[in-house]
């Protein structure tokens, strides 16, 4: 059978609510909350300070430097606190996502840290990490060209929906689920982040990731209003 | 993070003339409790100190217990200084400073007896339930440990136990009974005092507890010290912890009832957006 009804009523290119929030930590030069209805990630941005090891440093421009990670009680089954190979996989391509819009030409020699945690997990978790990342970066004053704004899509059998949950990424009637994250340049528009799996035509992958980049300017524009609302 | 001599020297001074911001040496900063950050935890809190703020989790499992324990529950308290609370913590395995925080936690939880144990064992000798209490700082403004504490007692009394399908030896998340955790009525608490000179002071800040040259933690539950830990090099007189011990009991008494307040707002607080 065809998917015809989402899990959660929402309609096939709505997003769950999205909230953010900055300034949530007081210690980090930037910091800042987003959330996709109940997958909530806060990012913290540290710098740019002098990169340790000295062997690390690029004496060119400022490191990006993005750790991503899940607290342990932030999914249903306990995960062992500390990082995964997952997490070391997304926090690179967070990191991949993030730097085309961060210029650290000004900084040689120096890191700026991202490191975001995720709250609680019902999928989309990468996603809400750059978003949170984006919003905190900019709320740290580190120069940017752009912001970031990320969104996943997934291909329910035949049918693309937007900001996809648990219950869908598990979905397995016909096709069965394809999971797949995008991130953009918010204003610009271009691909900064893009996985997926399951099983998907390269032109419904290209119908989703448009689909993908429609979504991102509602995300964008919550980003820029947060960042406006900043008390500090 | 190291402070600079000339920031220790000026917190030190201003703790011998008993000057702090806004507070007297025995005043603690104000406590503020959220339970339920993550629904998938069967127990979770957000304690915030001040500026400190802390999250812990509860999560339970079905495991075999300890030999020597056979008809109870097991608990592993873990705490992560995670590089995202503070400059100053990096990434990588738990470091001293967190391992002992979560060793003197777990004490407190296990020694006050605050959970009955043996209430959680399934099958003698076969079945019981693990429980695993996470603990993670989310913005460190000094006094992490007794944070925890409060922390970890309240991720406790937010806990639901989880469904168990005996037959297929599952632990059914995401279905939570309402049974809370076999939990003692009293709440223990961690306190921690200080000692700069000859004064003595409680829940510090960053830069004062970085100022401060000894210190030692009490864990109480009904007047009575159930988990102590002397920490760092400064010695105390005898005299100074018969002082300390005097005003801790009457302190943890203060503080224990700020906290069971604390908690019980938030439980209605959580009702109430249920």
């Amino acid at each position: 059978m065809a998917y015809t009804k989402r899990f959660d009523g929402r309609k096939f290119d709505e997003t769950r609510d999205i909230k953010a929030e900055v300034g949530i930590i007081p210690n980090a030069d930037g910091s800042a909350m987003f959330a996709f209805g109940d997958t909530v990630a806060v990012a913290a941005v540290y710098g740019p300070k002098i990169m340790h090891p000295q062997h690390s440093q690029d004496p060119k421009k400022g490191t990006l430097r993005v750790t991503y990670d899940m607290l342990s009680f932030s999914v249903p089954e306990r995960k062992k606190p500390g990082p995964s190979r997952r997490s070391q996989e997304i926090s690179k391509v967070t990191e991949w996502a993030l730097s085309p819009v961060v210029n650290l030409d000004e900084f040689p020699n120096t890191v700026v840290d991202v490191h975001i945690m995720i709250f609680q997990a019902n999928a989309s978790t990468r996603c809400a990490g750059i978003n949170a990342a984006a919003i905190a970066l900019a709320h740290a004053g580190v120069p940017m060209s752009d912001l970031v704004s990320s969104v996943s899509v997934g291909k329910m059998d035949e049918t693309i929906v937007v900001d996809v949950i648990k219950e869908e990424e598990d979905y397995e009637e016909g096709e069965g689920a394809t999971d797949i994250a995008t991130a953009f340049t918010s204003n610009s528009g271009k691909l900064t982040l893009l996985q997926l799996d399951g099983k998907i035509s390269p032109k419904k992958l290209d119908e989703a990731v448009e689909k993908a980049r429609d979504a991102c300017k509602k995300i964008y524009e919550l980003q820029k209003k947060t960042l406006k609302e900043a008390k500090e | 993070m190291m402070i600079s001599n000339l920031t220790k020297k000026r917190v030190h001074d201003y703790l011998l003339e008993g000057k702090r911001e806004g507070r007297g040496l025995l005043d603690y900063r104000e406590i503020e409790i959220e339970l339920g950050v993550s629904k998938n935890a069967e127990g979770s809190a957000r304690v915030k100190v001040g500026k400190t703020e802390v999250v812990a989790g509860v999560k339970l499992d079905v495991t075999e217990p300890y030999t020597d324990h056979e008809d109870e529950g097991t608990l592993i308290t873990t705490l992560e200084l995670l590089p995202l609370s503070s400059p100053r913590f990096e990434a990588g395995p738990p470091k001293i400073e967190a391992i002992e925080i979560a060793r003197i936690v777990d004490r407190e939880v296990r020694e006050s007896k605050f959970i009955d144990f043996k209430k959680l064992c399934i099958k003698k000798g076969e079945k019981v339930w693990g429980i695993f209490l996470d603990i993670f700082s989310i913005n460190d403004d000094g006094n992490l440990l007794d944070a925890a504490g409060i922390a970890a007692v309240a991720a406790l009394r937010n806990a639901k136990m989880p469904k168990y399908d005996e037959k297929e030896d599952k632990v059914e998340y995401g279905e939570l009974t309402n049974k809370g955790m076999p939990l003692n009525k009293e709440t223990p608490i961690i306190l921690t005092f200080h000692k700069i000179g000859n004064k003595i002071f409680i829940d510090p800040g960053q830069e004062e507890e970085k100022a401060s040259e000894g210190r030692i933690s009490f864990g109480f539950l009904d007047g009575n010290i159930n988990a102590c830990q002397k920490g760092n090099d400064a010695p105390l007189k005898l005299e100074e912890l018969s002082e300390i011990l005097e005003t801790a009991e009457k302190k943890a008494e203060e503080m224990t009832e700020k906290i069971d307040k604390a908690i019980e707002k938030a439980l209605k607080a959580r009702e109430n957006r249920k």
